[in-house]
């Protein structure tokens, strides 16, 4: 059982019936539940996609695209059948919020499956869960069984003369399978390698139907958007950001957990008074604003507004609401070697750049951080990280590459101080043992 | 294809992979979960059980194989009954879960990827598992375990041993 | 698709949109590396060595994937570009071992070629590599893993190309791995195409492995001698103190009528060839009954002097030729003249795999141009194949068919009496009754009560019948009349072009060249050679011979004085009785001392089809050039032994073989052009701008007398170039009023005995190459462990087409 917390600045939306037992359809259904697809069948396809690129909503898997823009390239006629899918492979590091929507809210997800599914004309939607979920996939199946009892879903849903199928589904521990595209090679039951694109899944998708495919919170949000309106929605945020996001905060901060917040919020103010400062007093060192893959922030970076845009001017990214906060006593060299073994470990292996790359990456940051390192690793890892970026299949190299640029640029110096086998300082008395004499 | 006649699995699993391939517009869908499902009642999936679902979905064993080896909750051996999976991913790491590990080893006796002699117990550092703000975090099988410190796991290992025994008495 | 134009390094190219950028400009002579790419497979975009800039596009684009449109632009060389491509082959050489001096692919692998051409030259790599020991998959195929640089191309030539599905990839990330289909091994078809087409030396050869550098080794490509697909192959050969050895077979360079493909047999069973049992002198028998080794000259002067003497005593009639299935079409035609002109006998005959006279006949004028290339199985729209398992038979033509099925969506039909493997390719299976051949066609002309046929067969049946064209391949199920009434139904379609499938490379050429008691060559009937008698300066036997079982039935009772066979095998293919041939001289030219050599008063050691020149045809009628690639001391080629033995029998050489100049003149007929008695031969070669051949020996002298004489041989329009080149040329069968069916009557045996060969075993000569039979035994021995069919490794499942993800 994951633990909810709050505070003051929250605005719930996404997170408005948690802790409601709103897992429930008749909870569900009491508080709003499905009003929103009512409406969108009433509204038609078109109506339903002017009314998301009206809330401004951006993809909550990491890239930030415009969710209605994206479901208005699905084409309308199609020979193939269409599918929806909700991409539930929650697995970015520091990520933790569609658990909380599966656990609390399933029904919201389904409820987005739904309405997605009407805007582009499907007939199935599948939810898939990552392996470890197995708790949260017995509670979606359970909703989706309690929706089916209810005429929600199966013939003639609602009563509108339309089907529609959700299937749930269960990965198997693959972070890989996040990616969009190697989702769909999973669901088709293949190891999960990324397709290439174009064409994209919205021509070319599932089983080669066209294919609408979300992260789950951006689904379980769709209700909302149209439960509040699409323009209440959109006012939430910041231009070309709308609304709110479910920001998972943890590492070295007081409170850690995951807060619904504007998008746009301040994130020194997220880390400060949301999360009760760092932990212990202690002072910061790093943040990691959106998940592993998105290069770190100085103390100095971070009073900027959380949203797709502002983060990437300050030379970051978004990404999935994963904010990762590193107090002085982090060896950065060994954060910086966690997170490629990660990658490492997740590579598909697929295309030589990250599978060697990544590889040859961790090989080198366990060296260095063993005390082996040389003074050439250091510009070698940089060498590495830059030719694995934008030369790979899939974004995983990208993902990769990213952090490890930003760990050795902003940090170059607490890698020179583990060179000629010294031990690493940091672990143990902060930065301050390493302030000049 | 149709049912399968002859079955490793428990009637209610066979039925449930019976529906289970026609869940989907092909077949073959099913292949990942099924093997999953097939793995906790079988305890791992050997030759005979790769055989049974390459039969069911209609693929060779060596697709199956292909499959298996690349999602890493799937494993062609035995693990121990309660399965400890550790995460040391950043969240965790900065929360102590390298200390964790490091207790689960000590207390265990084994190193990862290792099953404890009685069979009772498996260890595994793992990916991050999604709980990153209730950090550090353990996985036993599909429970999660958060919020952790060194000492509460000590007591839930301990725990888990004790149902253990206490679930063998009572089974017997 | 219309054409686009597009610039690429600044030039302006031309494609229809939609290709590929990398065949653009392979097409301009614009090469893009690639180590995962590979025309025909399906694409990967894994290796990133093609990366290009294309303008107003953030991130550098795999040419691969890339299908061109109006306007783009393109650049493929650049320091960026340089840049990545040396990053990757830094990337990939981190981990892969630099054991190129003793590595099978060195000087011929990819990877060091692209390590030489964007100087990845310094290690930034510190970590120990990670070695893997080799593994041995099967008896042909071993995998070096540590060099596996995940191209997948073994997967997909594996899955897409063969329909074998026996390699996969296992594991991920750096882990990843090739993998076998039985876990620790491969079950499979054996044909290595997983070795060629590996970029590096990850795959290896059995037979192969660490025994050369491939600088050391000639290459010469000549023709496959195993099956009637006739399939290019080049043998890397090196000197030896016996002459030439044969070290390894592939077709890395992809020329030729089989593009990429070899089956197992032509990539290792030339294994024959440097067996330690070759016979290299040749074998009298003595007084005391034992074979014993002689000299050339006195094994040659007993033959000539008995075959001479019998002649002279029990005529013509009293001897027989057998002929071979692997000798070339120079050898056939001169072992033909030589037995009608020297021996004075139509008693010719070979081991018959399919009625080709038959097919000839029913084509006649009406089938003019309907026979069809092996090409054509690649392209065809729709194909017909009736009975035949080309899997196990023509493992060329099944690879085209698959390819066909893949590539150009081409609807595959097929009526068999029994599952085969091409049936997951087929749009339609009609299954018939083992001894339903003839009925099958009777039912598809419109004969209901031909087959107990229900909807599916009917559908089958009307969807064969509205293709508007038609390749209709037929197997050895169809003799006689059986092909004439597939021809006449076939001309009855829309546009149906045919094939007829025998076996063995030069079938089709035996029987093209007359080794048949009844034809001459080009399919003439003996009763009327024409203008043969005059061209080969003398009387001709004009009554049809004795058939081979009537040769045999001759020896048993006493008739048949002499018995001359040139590389077969009867004795043992039709289980004839050792003392049936008791008072028959015989002479055999074998490579081995077979069953039918061990009753041989003389043995002549011969070269196989691999140590010398000439042509084949193979069951297409597609005529190619054979090249000498080994050679063995001791050995003559059968075409030399049929010379010495007619000049030591008191033949005119040049009679046999027009070699020098003046041939008519030697003959003492001519008094020169201007007496109206012209050298036809000499006019010919002037009239094709060939030059006179200088030796008695030259089997190129002969093959100026096919194209010359033999009806369906002759002279094609730059035909005579593209041979020589190593392409092949299509022949159309003869439609000569002479070949009509009015000659040949219905009483015409056909003697067809079809070798029923698998992919593991080719006649007689399989059993002398260790490599199928090692294939053979590890399949057998599987079969009893594991009560698996041994020879049809192929495991059930779904069709490639479903496999290939990016289709």
């Amino acid at each position: 059982m994951a633990y909810l917390v709050s505070h003051p600045d929250e605005v719930k939306v996404v997170s408005s019936r948690f802790g409601k037992g709103a897992a429930s359809i008749e909870t569900y259904l009491a508080l709003d539940g499905y009003s929103s697809a009512r409406k969108a069948i009433e509204l038609g396809s078109d109506g339903i996609i002017a009314e998301m690129k009206a809330s401004n909503l951006r993809g909550r898997g990491g890239a930030g695209f415009p969710t209605g823009l994206k479901w208005s390239f699905v084409p309308k006629q199609s020979a193939k059948p269409k599918y929806v899918l909700l991409n539930g492979d929650e697995s970015e590091p520091g990520t933790c919020k569609d658990r909380l929507i599966f656990e609390h809210d399933p029904h919201s997800a389904i409820e987005g499956v739904i309405i997605a599914g009407l805007a582009i004309g499907a007939r199935m939607g599948f939810i898939y869960l990552r392996g470890e979920y197995r708790y949260l996939l017995t509670i979606m199946e359970r909703a989706i069984d309690e929706a089916y009892a209810h005429g929600f879903l199966g013939k003639n849903i609602f009563g509108s003369g339309i089907d529609f199928d959700i299937r749930s589904h269960t990965g198997a521990g693959a972070y890989e399978v996040g990616e969009e595209s190697a989702l769909m090679e999973s669901l088709e039951g293949k190891r999960g390698i990324p397709r290439i694109r174009p064409p994209f899944p919205a021509v070319v998708g599932l089983y080669g139907g066209p294919t609408v495919i979300n992260n789950a919170e951006t689904l379980a949000t769709v209700p909302h958007v149209f439960r509040i309106g699409a323009a209440e929605y959109a006012k939430i945020g910041t231009e070309r950001n709308g609304g709110t996001r479910l920001f998972c905060l943890s590492g070295n901060v007081e409170r850690p957990g995951v807060y619904e917040l504007p998008m746009g919020y301040n994130l020194k103010k997220m880390i400060y008074e949301v999360g009760g400062g760092i932990a212990g007093g202690r002072a910061l060192k790093a943040v990691v604003p959106g998940g592993a893959s998105t290069p770190v922030l100085l103390p100095e970076e971070i009073d900027i507004g959380m949203d797709f845009d502002q983060v990437g001017k300050a030379g970051s990214m978004l990404g999935s609401g994963g904010v990762v906060v590193l107090d002085d006593r982090v060896c950065i060299v060994e954060f910086a070697l966690r997170t490629m073994r990660f990658y490492q470990h997740e590579s598909c292996g697929w295309c030589i750049p990250c599978r060697e790359g990544t590889d040859w990456l961790k090989k080198t940051l366990t060296r260095f951080h063993a005390g082996g390192g040389v003074a050439k690793d250091i510009d070698n890892m940089r060498y590495l990280a830059e030719n694995i970026m934008g030369r790979t299949l899939c974004p995983l190299g990208d993902a990769a590459a990213m952090p490890t640029i930003g760990f050795l640029k902003k940090f170059r110096k607490e890698f020179e101080d583990h060179l000629d086998g010294k031990p690493c300082a940091y672990a143990e008395q902060g930065d301050a043992a390493l302030a000049p004499a | 294809m149709s049912a399968e006649t002859q079955t490793l699995f428990s009637p209610g699993l066979a039925a449930r992979f019976d529906r289970m391939v026609t869940l989907y517009p092909q077949r073959r869908s099913a292949l990942v979960p099924m093997l999953l499902y097939a793995q906790d009642e079988m305890g791992a999936l050997n030759d005979a059980v790769i055989a049974e679902v390459a039969s069911r979905v209609g693929i060779s064993e060596l697709e199956v194989r292909n499959v298996i080896s690349y999602y890493s909750m799937l494993h062609t051996k035995p693990r121990g009954k309660y399965h400890v999976q550790v995460c040391t991913n950043i969240s965790c790491m900065l929360r102590g879960g390298n200390e964790l590990f490091a207790r689960c080893k000590e207390k265990l006796k084994i190193e990862n990827r290792e099953t404890t002699p009685d069979g009772l117990f498996s260890l595994e550092e793992v990916e991050c598992i999604g709980a990153c703000s209730w950090a550090p975090a353990v996985q036993v099988n599909y429970d999660f375990h958060e919020n952790l410190t060194p000492e509460s796991l000590d007591a839930l290992l301990d725990q888990y041993r004790t149902q253990n025994g206490l679930a063998d008495r009572g089974g017997r | 698709m219309a054409d686009v134009t597009f610039t690429v390094d600044g030039k302006k190219l031309t494609a229809p949109a939609g290709t590929l950028l990398i065949e653009a400009c392979r097409a301009a002579g614009i090469a893009i590396p690639q180590f995962c790419y590979y025309p025909g497979l399906a694409l990967q975009a894994a290796c990133r060595m093609c990366l290009v800039r294309q303008e107003k596009v953030g991130k550098l684009q795999t040419a691969c994937t890339t299908q061109v449109a109006e306007g783009q632009v393109f650049t493929t060389e650049s320091p960026e570009i340089a840049q990545a491509r040396k990053a990757t082959v830094e990337l990939v050489l981190g981990n892969h071992p630099l054991d190129c001096p003793v590595c099978d692919a060195g000087g011929e692998c990819e990877l060091q070629d692209m390590t030489f051409k964007y100087g990845a030259g310094v290690s930034l790599y510190t970590e120990a590599k990670q070695h893997r020991e080799e593994q041995q998959w099967s008896p042909v195929v071993f995998f070096d893993r540590p060099r596996c640089i995940l191209c997948y191309r073994c997967v997909r030539v594996c899955n897409e190309g063969m329909d074998v599905a026996a390699l996969g990839v296992q594991s991920r990330g750096v882990t990843s791995v090739i993998a076998p289909n039985m876990g620790d091994h491969l079950e499979c078809e054996e044909c290595g195409n997983c070795i060629d087409i590996c970029p590096v030396g990850a795959l290896t050869s059995g037979t192969y492995r660490y025994k050369t550098r491939p600088w050391e080794m000639n290459h010469v490509s000549t023709i496959c001698t195993h099956c009637a697909d006739g399939c290019k192959t080049t043998l890397g050969v090196r000197s030896a103190n016996y002459g030439a050895e044969i070290i390894r077979g592939d077709n890395r360079d992809r020329s030729g009528i089989n593009g990429d493909f070899l089956c197992i047999k032509g990539r290792y069973a030339f294994d024959f060839a440097n067996r330690p049992d070759r016979l290299t002198k040749p074998l009298l028998r003595d007084k005391d009954g034992q074979l014993k080794e002689a000299t050339w000259e006195q094994a040659l002067d007993r033959t000539a002097g008995r075959l001479r003497e019998l002649r002279e005593s029990r005529g013509g009639g009293a001897i027989g030729v057998i002929g071979s299935n692997r000798t070339t079409n120079e050898e056939n035609y001169l072992l033909q003249k030589f037995a009608r002109t020297v021996l004075g006998t139509n008693n010719i005959d070979h081991h018959r795999t399919a009625d080709y006279a038959a097919f000839v006949r029913a084509l006649g004028e009406r089938g003019r141009g309907r026979s069809a290339s092996l090409r054509e199985t690649a392209s065809a729209p729709a194909v017909l194949l009736l009975g035949n398992d080309p899997t196990q038979e023509h493992p060329l033509a099944a690879w085209n068919l698959r390819t066909d099925v893949r590539l150009n969506q081409a609807r595959l039909y097929v009526v068999n009496h029994t599952p085969i493997k091409l049936e997951r390719q087929a749009t339609a299976t009609l299954r018939i009754p083992q001894d339903g051949y003839g009925n099958a066609i009777r039912f598809l002309a419109g004969d209901d009560t031909a087959l107990p046929a229900d909807d599916a067969g009917r559908g089958f049946r009307d969807a064969l019948r509205a293709e508007p064209s038609l390749l209709i391949l037929f197997g050895s199920e169809y003799r006689g009349a059986g092909v004439a009434r597939v021809i006449e139904f076939g001309l009855g379609l829309a546009d149906a072009r045919f094939a007829c499938l025998g076996d063995y490379v030069n079938s089709r050429g035996a029987a093209d060249m007359g080794l048949l008691p009844d034809l001459l060559p080009g399919y003439l009937p003996v009763s009327k050679p024409g203008g043969l008698v005059e061209e080969y300066g003398g009387a001709l036997p004009q009554t049809p011979g004795m058939d081979l079982i009537q040769i045999f039935d001759a020896a048993a009772r006493g008739d048949l004085a002499a018995l001359y066979v040139v590389g077969s095998n009867p004795v043992l293919r039709y289980g004839i009785a050792p003392e049936t041939l008791k008072n028959t001289f015989i002479v055999v030219q074998e490579m081995f001392l077979t069953e039918t050599a061990q009753l041989a008063d003389v043995v002549l050691p011969a070269a196989n089809l691999y140590e010398k020149s000439g042509t084949v045809t193979n069951t297409f009628g597609d005529q190619q050039l054979v090249n000498k690639a080994g050679d063995l001391a001791g050995t003559r080629s059968d075409f030399e032994m049929i010379v010495r033995i007619a000049t030591k029998m008191g033949a005119d050489a040049k009679k046999l073989v027009p070699y020098g100049r003046g041939v008519r003149a030697d003959m003492g007929q001519s008094r020169g052009a201007q007496s109206g008695e012209a050298d036809r031969h000499a006019v010919w070669l002037a009239a094709n701008n060939l030059e006179p051949k200088l030796s008695p020996l030259d089997p190129f002298a002969v093959l100026d007398e096919i194209e010359r004489l033999v009806p369906g041989y002759e002279p094609q329009a730059g035909g005579r170039a593209e041979l020589m080149a190593g392409n092949d040329i299509h022949l159309e069968p003869p439609s000569a009023p002479a070949a009509s069916s009015a000659d040949a009557g219905p009483a015409r045996r056909d003697l067809v005995l079809p070798a029923a060969d698998t992919l593991f075993t080719s006649g007689t000569l399989g059993r002398y190459s260790e490599k199928l039979n090692s294939v053979l035994e590890a399949y057998t021995t599987a079969a009893r462990t594991t009560g698996r069919d041994g020879l049809s490794p192929v495991a059930a499942g779904e069709s490639a087409g479903e496999r290939d993800r990016r289709a």
